[in-house]
């Protein structure tokens, strides 16, 4: 169970607290993918849908296909394919996987206490 | 983040296709396996050429046994010295780590990096900070090695350790699958891979990579015996080819690494008929006249103060004069004090080190275990290339092991130096309780030439002496010889052997002195009968002389009184004439005065 500090501000208490307050927080996320794959496109989907559902209209979605762009996968020290980088707000997080999960995808992202 | 050597790559296209994955290697037919030679001293000896070439290596070992080293120096060598780039991936250390690291063993991997021969990554995995939710892959790590491979054309990799990962990410399903195609993807992509793992419990790596990585294997120790370190290495399994299975061996110095091949040489060195002074030239004609034969094993042995270091330094010394170069491995004593003490008995080494053919390398046998000294004495020799190689004393290197490590050690050098045709003195102190005949380490059987020296006790002296116990290959002298340490020197001496035993020191000087002065009496004897006979000469010869003139005057007399008596005779016969002349005689009678004048002188 995650402990509430000044440095995690999105544990359950404060994140009920800063959606009524501050709805307007940004979400910057970033999915990395590696070419057109099955696999990255269900990711994709998955996120779309997370978010649409729980950060509507505050979230932003940077898709990477290293593929392309391989030089950017040190930066964010990828490894896994596809990966899911939440950039803001801080500290970062990584979700791997294809964000099938959905409970573990939010727990992951901070929008929901882990359970034990 | 601390990353930024990642922004050292530069963006090229991703070419990488999962359809090559499962196709077979090529060359897995090719009689011969290619290999890629490490450069690391020994370790392409030991391996018959160097690691498997396009495919992966599993460098295995515990904790500070020098897997990142070697991996590194791998990349290091194949970059400076075969024109193969390399790339470093590293899961535990940052780039800034490794590079402080290898810079204390003269790597400079920044200017590497910079020519744009060595490619570092660092791959940072957290746990705390990934939620794994699905499925995945590791292509993201496939990318990155691919970009860094690419950037620098690199033929060699070194992943340091990927076991990393298995604390990073929790699906372990996901991660072996992916390992095992991360290998095969080595083989399809054609770079030379070196995988580095933590040894497990019972096992070659915690996380059973052997499994993966079939080709080749090498494990690293570091082993601690009654405090002493040794770094040994094994090459566990390597298919397709024949390589050393021994323990070898290895060093961490400033250099680097080096692996020592170390393993009896056989007998099939060449020998040489040339023979070399000892520097005393009297046991030069002890050992059949000309001295040991050149590339012979010359052991010397001896009780505590019985001079044989000095022994040794006349032999190191009369190599220098002759323009040989020397390497004298002192157990006991710093450089310093061996110059110091042997120039009391007037043998300068200090010179010979000046002129850069002697090199005096002090070291405890404590110091190191016993395949390091053996490893750095290896080193030693192929870098000085020394036509002389002095140990001493070579007992000491029992302390660095036990007494059957020590012999096997000592065996090994003595091969290792006979192969090179380099003599060797091995000094061997022996202990007073031990019989004379008896080496430390029991290594008299395979020696060439054995000089023994002993002290003779006797008359409330202790005296040095000297004998040749055997020398194989010359006529050697049988005979005891006393020893003296002097000003300018050793000096051999015969002893006097003779109703009261063999006599030294002291004993045999004033033996000396009597038998110097019964000599002297009999020759004074000698001296006076001659001269009693020349003086029996002189006397005789006056003798003569005397008679000869007795008889000479006794002659001269004789003659005297014949012509006194013819003188008398005239005389009578003038008188008478005068008398017959005054009686007034006739002529007729014959009394006449011409035939007086016929008769007369």
């Amino acid at each position: 169970m995650k402990k509430a500090s000044a440095k995690t501000p999105l544990s359950l208490e404060e994140l009920a607290r800063n959606q009524s307050a501050d709805d307007s927080e940004k979400w910057d996320l970033r999915l990395y993918v590696a070419g057109q794959t099955p696999r990255s496109l269900t990711a994709f989907a998955n996120l779309k849908r997370l978010c649409e559902e729980h950060l509507a209209g505050r979230y932003s979605i940077e898709v990477i296909d290293l593929m392309k762009h391989p030089q950017l996968a040190a930066g964010d020290q990828i490894l896994a394919i596809p990966t899911l980088v939440r950039k803001l707000p801080q500290p970062i997080r990584k979700i791997v996987g294809d964000l099938r999960d959905t409970d573990r995808a939010l727990v992951g992202l901070q929008l929901r206490p882990a359970k034990n | 983040m601390r990353t930024p050597a990642s922004q050292r790559y530069i963006s090229l296209i991703y070419h990488h296709s999962m359809s090559t994955s499962l196709t077979l290697q090529s060359n897995s037919a090719d009689r011969s396996l290619p290999k890629a030679p490490t450069g690391i001293p020994g370790l392409d000896e030991v391996t018959n050429g160097g690691l498997p070439r396009g495919r992966p290596t599993l460098m295995c070992g515990s904790a500070g046994c020098g897997k990142t080293l070697l991996a590194m120096e791998f990349l290091i060598r194949g970059a400076t010295e075969y024109r193969e780039p390399g790339v470093f991936m590293a899961f535990e250390e940052t780039t800034e780590d490794i590079t402080q690291n290898v810079r204390s063993l003269g790597f400079d991997l920044n200017k590497l990096v910079r020519q744009k021969k060595l490619a570092l990554d660092f791959v940072r995995v957290e746990r705390n900070e990934i939620e794994e939710t699905g499925e995945y892959d590791l292509e993201g790590l496939f990318i990155r090695l691919n970009a860094a491979i690419d950037s620098i054309g690199a033929k060699r990799v070194v992943l340091d350790t990927i076991e990393a990962l298995f604390s990073g990410l929790q699906n372990e399903g996901i991660l072996r699958a992916e390992l095992r195609r991360l290998f095969r993807w080595f083989k399809d992509k054609g770079v030379t891979a070196i995988i580095t793992g933590e040894r497990g419990d019972g096992t070659l790596t915690r996380r059973g990579l052997e499994e993966y990585v079939s080709d080749c294997v090498i494990l690293l120790d570091h082993r601690v015996t009654d405090q002493v370190s040794t770094r040994r290495m094994r090459i566990v399994k390597y298919r397709g080819t024949t390589h050393g299975t021994n323990e070898y061996p290895f060093l961490i110095d400033e250099e680097g690494f080096s692996v020592l091949p170390i393993t009896s040489l056989g007998l099939q060195h060449e020998v040489s008929d040339e023979r070399i002074s000892s520097g005393i030239p009297r046991l030069d004609r002890m050992l059949g006249g000309a001295g040991f034969y050149r590339g012979s094993t010359v052991l010397l042995s001896g009780t505590a103060g019985t001079g044989k270091t000095s022994l040794a330094a006349h032999f190191v010394h009369a190599a220098c004069e002759r323009g040989e170069r020397c390497l004298y491995f002192a157990f006991e004593e710093s450089p310093g004090q061996l110059i110091r003490n042997l120039r009391s008995v007037g043998i300068d080494l200090g010179k010979c080190v000046e002129k850069g053919l002697l090199n005096i390398h002090s070291s405890r046998a404590t110091f190191y275990g016993l395949e390091i000294h053996l490893a750095l004495i290896h080193k030693m020799v192929q870098q000085f290339k020394p036509d002389i190689v002095v140990a001493d004393p070579i007992g000491a290197l029992i302390s660095a092991g036990s007494r059957h490590d020590a012999q096997l050690t000592i065996v090994r050098l003595i091969d290792f130096l006979k192969a090179r045709g380099i003599t060797a003195m091995l000094i061997n102190l022996t202990s007073g309780g031990d019989t004379l005949e008896h080496t430390a380490v029991d290594i008299s059987s395979i020696v060439d030439s054995w000089l023994l020296l002993r002290d003779i006790e006797l008359g409330g002296e202790r005296n040095r002496a000297l004998y040749v116990l055997k020398s194989r290959g010359m006529k050697h002298s049988n005979q005891l010889r006393e020893f003296l340490l002097t000003d300018h020197g050793v000096e051999l001496l015969d002893v006097y052997v003779g109703p009261e035993g063999v006599l030294t020191g002291s004993s045999r000087m004033s033996l000396e002195a009597r038998e110097r002065a019964s000599a002297m009496a009999a020759q004074q004897e000698s001296d006076r009968k001659a001269r009693e006979r020349q003086r029996k000469r002189e006397a005789l010869e006056a003798k003569i002389i005397a008679l000869r003139k007795e008889f000479e005057s006794e002659e001269t007399e004789s003659v005297l009184v014949a012509s006194e008596e013819v003188a008398r005779k005239d005389r009578l016969e003038d008188d008478r004439y005068s008398m017959a002349v005054s009686r007034g005689a006739d002529e007729g009678n014959g009394n006449t005065r011409p035939r007086r004048k016929l008769n007369s002188k």
